[in-house]
């Protein structure tokens, strides 16, 4: 078995769990983890599918590659903006329940005061 | 392709240990430092995949920024950690998920072991090309030129991100400084690190742009390096982070994709297609915008971190 396949089993464990977890776990931010480890599982079937392309003196195919870079750049775009909309969350009502019908507690929310 | 030596075996196990860590521990902050770790070695797997430009983008992002802004919003909701786990499913949803996952896991894994041979592979077209641009480092060559449509969005992507944080901002403090204002020891470790690193750092920072015409690295991973050093600044309390509504600031966060949308259009009009580069000044072309995006990443990456404004201009 190549080393390229090893890591693309690694990447399809990676992409399960993540699944598993961004499912069971009630905390948004697991789920945020979650998500971003089902995402690296993903870049990381790139960089396999990249490294079984190697050819013309190259490593590995640059097109995949560079995908990836874009792909995690977008990746960590989103991944500032959840936190920052589950930070505001945890401002704005004083708990960080993804529950619809979770009661607002008196926060801490300066729009509030 | 070679067989897989004990090292690589070893490695794709830790690397799956620490992802078992992420999703299993029982503590928020315990499963983010996991999940640091996770990133760093992954980017050790990125480089046995023969991906280096892919590994320290990975290392700069999973390992440093995306780690510092994780582990600070775990400390911060640490107080709704308790009541929220409480609202843990029942056992049969936990059983479908989990079943669900591994059917997924296993479709992936079997993809993966009957992947066409011999693979195909656009190396030689990459190859090919790499003439016309003059650049050496073929990955610089596909992110700068031949798809540098994906590159533009992605930095438009990242400056929707920064106005959706900012949009965040309670009335009050439209407008205003964000995330909380640090204090540190003067004396302290953390301020000498801060006058101490951000000097190497930005040599580092833009030697990585400048070699990634032949040598793996970029104005991204460059950029992440200048926004670590702003931010190790600001945490130490040598400098207080601006207040988003400053001229500059904004200025900065365009520069790049305007740069880029100019030399673009210029291609329509110079070279016959948008993003086209007219032969023999690619490789200027792509420095001038390379080294207007690196002031963009930096600036982007280092707000996107601090967070949305809390504070007015004046505290």
């Amino acid at each position: 078995m190549s080393a390229a396949t090893i890591f693309g089993l690694c990447a399809a464990a990676a992409i399960g769990l993540g699944l598993y977890g961004l499912i069971t776990n009630p905390q948004p931010l697991r789920k945020i983890l979650a998500f971003n480890l089902l995402g690296s599982g993903v870049f990381l079937i790139f960089g396999v599918v990249a490294r079984r392309g190697a050819a013309s003196g190259f490593g590995g195919d640059p097109v995949p590659q560079a995908l990836v870079i874009t792909g995690i750049v977008v990746a960590f775009s989103a991944t500032a903006l959840a936190v920052a909309l589950l930070l505001r969350l945890f401002q704005a009502t004083g708990s960080a329940t993804l529950r619809a019908d979770a009661s607002p507690s008196p926060g801490t929310d300066p729009d509030a005061a | 392709m070679t067989i897989a030596s004990a090292l690589e075996v070893v490695l794709a196990a830790v690397v799956l240990g620490l992802a078992v860590w992420t999703i299993a521990a029982r503590d928020t902050f315990s499963a983010v430092a996991g999940f640091v770790a996770y990133g760093l070695l992954l980017a050790l797997v990125w480089v046995r995949l023969d991906a280096v430009d892919v590994a320290l983008t990975e290392a700069a992002i999973s390992g440093g920024l995306g780690g510092v802004l994780l582990l600070g919003a775990a400390a911060r909701l640490r107080t709704s950690e308790t009541p929220t786990s409480a609202e843990r499913p029942g056992g049969m949803l936990r059983l479908e998920a989990a079943l669900l996952s591994a059917a997924v896991a296993a479709a992936l894994a079997a993809a993966v072991l009957f992947l066409p041979d011999p693979a195909p592979t656009l190396a030689p077209a990459a190859a090919e090309g790499a003439a016309a641009t003059g650049l050496g480092n073929p990955v610089t060559n596909v992110l700068m030129a031949f798809r540098a449509m994906d590159t533009l969005l992605e930095k438009i992507v990242l400056l929707l991100a920064l106005v959706g944080v900012w949009s965040l901002a309670p009335d009050p403090f439209w407008g205003g400084r964000p995330g909380m204002r640090h204090y540190a020891d003067p004396q302290g470790v953390l301020a000498f690190l801060a006058r101490l690193l951000p000097p190497v750092g930005i040599v580092v920072g833009i030697y990585l742009l400048w070699v990634s015409a032949d040598h793996p690295g970029g104005a991204f991973q460059g950029g992440t390096i200048l926004a670590a050093m702003w931010l190790l600044v600001m945490m130490a309390g040598l400098e207080d982070a601006p207040p988003v509504s400053r001229r500059w600031l904004r200025l900065l966060l365009t520069v790049g994709p305007v740069v880029f949308l100019i030399v673009g259009l210029g291609g329509l009009w110079l070279a016959g297609a948008f993003l086209a580069y007219p032969p023999g000044y690619a490789k200027p072309l792509i420095v001038a915008i390379e080294l207007a995006m690196i002031l963009t990443i930096a600036v982007t990456l280092g707000l996107l971190m601090a967070g949305a404004p809390e504070r007015s201009v004046e505290q």
